[in-house]
Order: structure tokens, then C-alpha cells, then sequence
């Protein structure tokens, strides 16, 4: 059986630049708002077909309930708290002398309603839920549960429903996290496990929410078993290979030795990918072809997928997309802002 | 998606109206604005001063939009407003996902006015028109 792990950390810095992260925080906070949204990590790993993605959401203080919603490839087989020291330790992997800086991740999470709930989870101060349906129905559940989404949240939406119907909701119960004991900077890691068929990476969501000229900055670690074909490629649009190389032992020891890891293979390939382009740049997805030979036009959002004429499978097909932690790192960026009314002009 | 078809039939309608009204005055005094993925599907409006005129204002979008009409000073209140939903004026519609409504206005005197959505971002975003008042 093939075998193949895709994985990556994805950052966020887009929603939370590292020059100036008051003001990329500010556009994610409401009117009340007294949380700040740090930098989020993800990983996304792939594995005799079921992708393994893990993220981490961090507490920044404040009070209320924030979240995003995440695009998905699949539908969930389980979703559980992740292991303490994945992310950290990949990006020591590429990064090992700013490993102290790197650990800003941070918070999310959302909602949605009319659309169909899959699972509902818990884990610490986050409650995650598992959508399945359009981009309008996907919406309006979030709008439903309290949520302002940004003005092109709408056209994203649909973009991705369109690739796969399957959305993951998260909400950042601050308040719980205070009475949690977490501290500002405390990260909640998550682990979804889902059945995909190959992966991708949605890097286009990482701008929802931001103005055209604001910058997005986000690592991915793509974990594969040989190396993968890319697409976009060759790599433009504020998007370049900072490292692309057989994954260490040691770099897979440390991360099969985490909860829930012990599905790490015993060899891979490891790539990072670098985002630092403006949101209006950020057009486009990462498609990963895990095999090596052609990454689909579709995953990377560069083509549109062709109308379905049959009944809607819930196995994602070939093109579908493996998950993405960018998403997740965008959370931030998608959909804020619950409990708080919206103030309107 | 019921919603979503009534609000087809309701543009479609509106739409029918506007064009017959259009035809028969050289303004039109009923007027159909449509929002999908946040923008307005019409951004210059052209209307007769003095005469009702009768605006429906379709959202299609899955998230809340508003509709407010008036000078440059009326907006500059509202990019600082601090109403959480806008009540009966005439002119400030609040509008849910999926969502129609009708609002009627008689303008007294010719010029430009603009209608935006003040909710954050949604101004920069492009969700705005002008409304000309014709003498």
C-alpha cells in the first residue's frame, strides 16, 4: 500500500505578523475584544491513506469565545487532543536556532449551523465541531452561532465546499481557558485523523480577513514518504522551498515518540514550504502529489473542480484534498467573534 | 434551498418590475439591489427626486450585511457607530443571511448619495453605491 506522510506547520504569522503583531491581531477582534490571536503551528501528516493533522491553539488572554472555521479533505475518523512536543519539534527541525521563538501559536476556532454536524468534541477549552455542507449553509451556521464573518468569507467558502463539503469549527472558550489555569502562550494541541486519498494544503484561506496589502507569513512542513510534486511550481506568488530532504531518524523518532504519533513511518521526506506574500497574492492552494509525478490543477486551486452528477461520496476522491493546517492557522483570520454582538454602523 | 429560491424568485420578480417601471418613466421608481459574496449587484443607481421610491434589497450571502443611505456626514457617523442592529429608518436596513427586505424613500432634493454596509471591512471590501438623484 502506498505510504505516505504529508505534514506541516503551518504559521500564522499572517494572522499575526511578527513585526507587528498588535495590529494583525487587531482585525481579529471584536468590538469587545479583549483576546489577541497568537501564531498557530500545524502538522499534517499522511499515512496508508488517512492524513493525521495536528495544531495547536494558543491562549492569549481576554475573555469570550472566539473561533474559524477550517475547510477539510474528509471527513473525520476521530478527533482528540494532540501530543505536547510535535510541532515544536519540527520546527526545530528547519529552524533549530530560533526554536525559542517559535512558539506562538495560537487559538481559534468557529462554527457553523444549518449545515450538517458530523461529531462535536471537547478538548480543554476548545469545542470543535465537524460540518458537513455548502459554503452558504456552512455560513449561515456560523452566522447562526454568533459568528461575523469577514466579506469574502462567503466566495471562500464556497471555494473550498465546492472541493470538499467537510468543515471543521472550533471555539476558543477563553473564559474556560482562564478558569483552566492556562496561562497566555499555553497551547492546546489537536489531532484530527482523517481518510484522504492525497493531500493539500489550503494557503488561499490564510488571507480571508485581511486587507489586500497585509502580509502573510506561514510555514509548511510536508512529511511524505519520497519526495512530493508541488503545484504551484515552480514556486512564485510569495511562496518558496526553504528545504526539501530525507527526514532524519532522529526527526522521526522525536515525533513517533509523542501521543497519538505512533503512526510516524520509518522513513519520509521532509519539505518546507515559506509564505510570505500579501493577501492578495495568496490565490492559490498547495497541492501535494505524494507519488511524485502531477499534483492536481484543482487542489491548487487553480482550476475549477468539475461539476458532481452522481450522489455526493463521502470519501474524498483522488483530487480531494488533504487537510491543512494553514487553514487551521488562519482560523483567526476566517470567522471571529462570538458571543459578542456585532456593532454595526 | 427554500430560502435561497424565494430570494431567486423575489430578484426575478423585482427585477421584472424595475425594467417594466423603467420602460414606461425614464426613471425607475422601483429598484432590486442584489448581495452576493459581498458586493452590491448594482453600484449607480439613477432615480427621479420628489417621486416614493421603493428599494428591495436581496442578501444572498450567508452572513449579515446592512444597507444604509445618506451623505458623506451620515456615513462618517456610522463608520464609528455603535448600534448593534439598525431599527425602523427608512434608510439603515439591517439584513440577515438569506434575507429580503423593502424600504421606501423619497428623496427631496437632486444629488449623489451613497449606500454602504458599514459592518468592519465590508466598505473596503467594495460593498458600496451611489444613488443619483435626479431633478
Amino acid at each position: 500500500m502506498r505510504r505516505f506522510l504529508a505534514g506541516f506547520a503551518a504559521i500564522a504569522a499572517a494572522l499575526i505578523a511578527t513585526t507587528q503583531p498588535a495590529a494583525a491581531c487587531a482585525g481579529l477582534i471584536g468590538p469587545n475584544g479583549a483576546v489577541n490571536l497568537l501564531r498557530t503551528t500545524t502538522f499534517a501528516g499522511y499515512h496508508d491513506g488517512v492524513e493525521h493533522y495536528v495544531t495547536s491553539f494558543q491562549f492569549a488572554g481576554g475573555s469570550g469565545q472566539f473561533g474559524s472555521l477550517i475547510p477539510l479533505p474528509g471527513i473525520p475518523d476521530k478527533v482528540e487532543k494532540g501530543g505536547a512536543w510535535t510541532l515544536q519539534r519540527l520546527i526545530r527541525e528547519t529552524t533549530p536556532v530560533t526554536l525559542a521563538d517559535s512558539l506562538k501559536r495560537l487559538s481559534l476556532n468557529a462554527a457553523s449551523a444549518s449545515a450538517q454536524v458530523l461529531m462535536e468534541v471537547r478538548i480543554d477549552a476548545l469545542d470543535i465541531t465537524v460540518l458537513k455542507g455548502g459554503g452558504a449553509e456552512v455560513g449561515q451556521w456560523a452566522s447562526e452561532h454568533g459568528f461575523r464573518l469577514p466579506p469574502a468569507a462567503p466566495e471562500v467558502l464556497d471555494f473550498y465546499a465546492n472541493r470538499s463539503p467537510i468543515f471543521l469549527a472550533a471555539v476558543f472558550d477563553a473564559d474556560a481557558a482562564k478558569a483552566r489555569g492556562q496561562q497566555i502562550g499555553d497551547g492546546t494541541p489537536v489531532h484530527v485523523t482523517i481518510p484522504t486519498a492525497n493531500p493539500w494544503v489550503p494557503l488561499r484561506i490564510l488571507g480571508l480577513g485581511k486587507n489586500a496589502d497585509d502580509r502573510i507569513d506561514a510555514d509548511v512542513y510536508l512529511l511524505t514518504d519520497q519526495r512530493p510534486a508541488l503545484l504551484p511550481y515552480p514556486f512564485a506568488n510569495g511562496m518558496s522551498l526553504q528545504h526539501s530532504a530525507v527526514a532524519t531518524n532522529s526527526l522521526l523518532d522525536d515525533l513517533r515518540s509523542d501521543k497519538g504519533m505512533g503512526w510516524i513511518p520509518r522513513s519520509g521526506w521532509l519539505s518546507k514550504i515559506a509564505i510570505d506574500a500579501s493577501a492578495s497574492q495568496l490565490s492559490y492552494d498547495l497541492a501535494v502529489d505524494a507519488k511524485g509525478t502531477s499534483p492536481s490543477r484543482v487542489a491548487a486551486g487553480l482550476q475549477a473542480p468539475a461539476k458532481q452528477t452522481g450522489p455526493t461520496n463521502d470519501r474524498p476522491s483522488s483530487d480531494q484534498i488533504a487537510l491543512i493546517g494553514i487553514a487551521l492557522a488562519s482560523f483567526g483570520a476566517i470567522f471571529l467573534l462570538r458571543k459578542s454582538q456585532s456593532v454595526v454602523g | 434551498m427554500i430560502i435561497r429560491t424565494l430570494v431567486a424568485l423575489a430578484l426575478a420578480a423585482l427585477a421584472a418590475s424595475a425594467c417594466t417601471t423603467a420602460s414606461a418613466a425614464q426613471l425607475t421608481t422601483h429598484v432590486a439591489i442584489r448581495i452576493h459574496y459581498s458586493h452590491f449587484d448594482q453600484t449607480k443607481i439613477d432615480v427621479p427626486v420628489g417621486v416614493p421610491i421603493t428599494f428591495t434589497l436581496i442578501n444572498d450571502d450567508p452572513i449579515d450585511h446592512e444597507w444604509l443611505i445618506g451623505d458623506e456626514a451620515f456615513h462618517a457617523r456610522h463608520r464609528a457607530g455603535t448600534e448593534t442592529v439598525h431599527g425602523d429608518r427608512p434608510n439603515e436596513i439591517s439584513l440577515p443571511p438569506f434575507s429580503v427586505k423593502t424600504t421606501t424613500l423619497t428623496f427631496d432634493k437632486p444629488g449623489p448619495l451613497t449606500f454602504i454596509c458599514h459592518f468592519p471591512q465590508h466598505e473596503a471590501y467594495g460593498m458600496a453605491g451611489v444613488v443619483v438623484v435626479k431633478p
